[in-house]
């Protein structure tokens, strides 16, 4: 038998994830809903006729309130097919290293996120005309460094619960004061980014590179403490 | 069913001896197990037996890696099996969890555990396991959700043997089957003995135990009770050795 790369690993982990979404669409389905009604309800608040009242801080709360709320759905399904038949057991005694499957994992949450971000973007840029357009692409790489902290921190909340009852209740409160360091730094760079009338993008430029180096931070200890964290010996 | 060749008659699939040295393992003040020193010699049907919290799963999940001693050395030939991570695609599990995605179907679900052990020739292999356990006729698309108890425990043992392993661990795997796959896997586990692979049988059914056991292991309160092996045993010495170890458990 020729060992299969470590990247080729993950990618086969984060594919069977993708497959078995593609197949269901369960998760997209249940988190585009919940993202499209954090923004309706942001939306019910702050627009009243015509009048749009809110300013770019607000627009990027809300859009990382939303992602933040839908994200975390996603990450409570994470291991719930790695659960059921016990499935995740099969995983663990393949010699796959458990930083591939880490991996594997991180990468097909953030992808099925980054999807619903996609099209919650343009949600968001409709209901509060936000100017998305002219930084589009960098403001798609502030989604995808959010998406990539939240997930890193996440996934291994995710394998720590998989047994635990209260897994849903419990992902939350322990996930959300960890993660804020992430919201923070791309809510910041976002509104940044979103205010037409700020020239100098110094700002959005350091709470991106901010947010670089979280994410850099979290996936490290991520690939390191899954393996403790998933056995639970 | 045929008539199983004596375990003098098997060779063995390799030459590696199976060892446990004075292992032991608690969680947080509980102890599992304690000074447990066990030899599984290549080609053994070794039947672990003991009362409900003798230690029995917490043996095989020590034998599968999925959990560290707290004390003492599990060995496979010369290696350490916990530092070892390569070793863990010498194992093969079946437990009483089919240990397989609902959402894909059984084919699928070889193929992704092909992929991630590298086994070349993926399709014709999987072609061989979905054969021999009676899968090869499903519909090609249906999910494995849909299949019935035995259906699953069968392609858990598709999953299992698509490597390979030396090692075959089955944990209690006839729970909750019914007759016809219970007899079944009776087949299969006589299969594997005249087959020469080594394998680790956790039960509570002691007829099982003997029809298949080369070497019977009594677990008793964490620690070892009897450790005996034979050629072959009947289902009334199997019986006499379980009561005479584990007489005096509550």
């Amino acid at each position: 038998m020729a060992r299969p790369s470590w990247i080729s690993q993950a990618a086969r982990i984060a594919w069977k994830d993708l497959h078995i979404e593609g197949r269901s669409r369960e998760v997209v389905y249940t988190m585009g809903f919940l993202a499209a009604l954090v923004v309706l309800v942001f939306s019910f608040a702050f627009i009243s006729g015509q009048e749009v009242t809110v300013g770019p801080n607000v627009i990027a709360g809300i859009l990382w309130v939303a992602v933040l709320f839908s994200g975390t759905v996603a990450l409570s399904r994470s291991f719930d097919r790695e659960r059921e038949s016990e499935a995740i057991r099969s995983l663990l005694l393949s010699p796959v290293p458990r930083s591939a499957i880490y991996m594997g994992k991180l990468a097909a949450t953030a992808a099925v996120m980054l999807f619903v971000e996609l099209l919650l973007a343009p949600l968001l840029a409709a209901l509060f005309s936000a100017a998305i357009v002219p930084h589009a692409l960098w403001l798609g790489l502030l989604l995808l460094l959010g998406t990539i902290g939240f997930c890193a921190v996440g996934v291994i909340f995710s394998a720590a619960l998989l047994r635990s009852r209260s897994r849903d209740a419990l992902l939350g409160a322990l996930l959300f004061p960890i993660v804020i360091p992430v919201l923070l730094a791309a809510s910041r760079a976002t509104a940044c980014l979103l205010d037409p009338s700020v020239a100098d993008l110094d700002s959005a430029f350091f709470w991106t590179r901010f947010l670089a180096a979280l994410d850099v931070v979290f996936v490290v200890v991520g690939l390191w403490s899954f393996e403790p964290v998933v056995i639970g010996d | 069913m045929p008539r199983p060749r004596r375990a003098s008659q098997v060779r063995p699939m390799s030459d590696r001896v199976l060892r446990l040295v004075n292992v032991g393992k608690t969680f947080g003040r509980q102890r599992a197990l304690a000074d447990v020193s066990l030899a599984f010699l290549p080609g053994q049907v070794a039947a672990v037996l003991g009362p409900n919290g003798a230690g029995k799963s917490t043996l095989l999940a020590l034998l599968s890696t999925l959990s560290q001693p707290s004390q003492g050395r599990i060995t496979l030939g010369d290696k350490d099996l916990s530092s070892h991570s390569q070793l863990r695609a010498t194992i093969g599990y079946v437990g009483h969890e089919p240990g397989v995605y609902g959402d894909l179907s059984a084919r699928q679900n070889l193929r992704l555990f092909a992929s991630l052990y590298g086994i070349a020739s993926a399709d014709s292999r999987i072609d061989e396991m979905l054969a021999r356990v009676g899968l090869d006729g499903v519909r090609r698309e249906a999910a494995a959700r849909t299949f019935s108890r035995g259906m699953l425990q069968r392609l858990a043992l598709a999953r299992a043997l698509l490597h390979q392993p030396e090692i075959l661990l089955f944990d209690e795997p006839g729970s909750a089957l019914d007759p016809a796959g219970a007899a079944w896997l009776a087949g299969e586990l006589q299969r594997e003995r005249a087959g020469g692979r080594l394998v680790v049988l956790v039960t509570h059914d002691l007829t099982a135990a003997a029809a298949v056991a080369t070497h019977l292991v009594v677990l008793r309160r964490g620690r070892v009770a009897c450790d005996e092996t034979a050629a072959d045993f009947s289902s009334d010495q199997v019986r006499a050795i379980y009561e005479e170890a584990t007489r005096g458990q509550a």
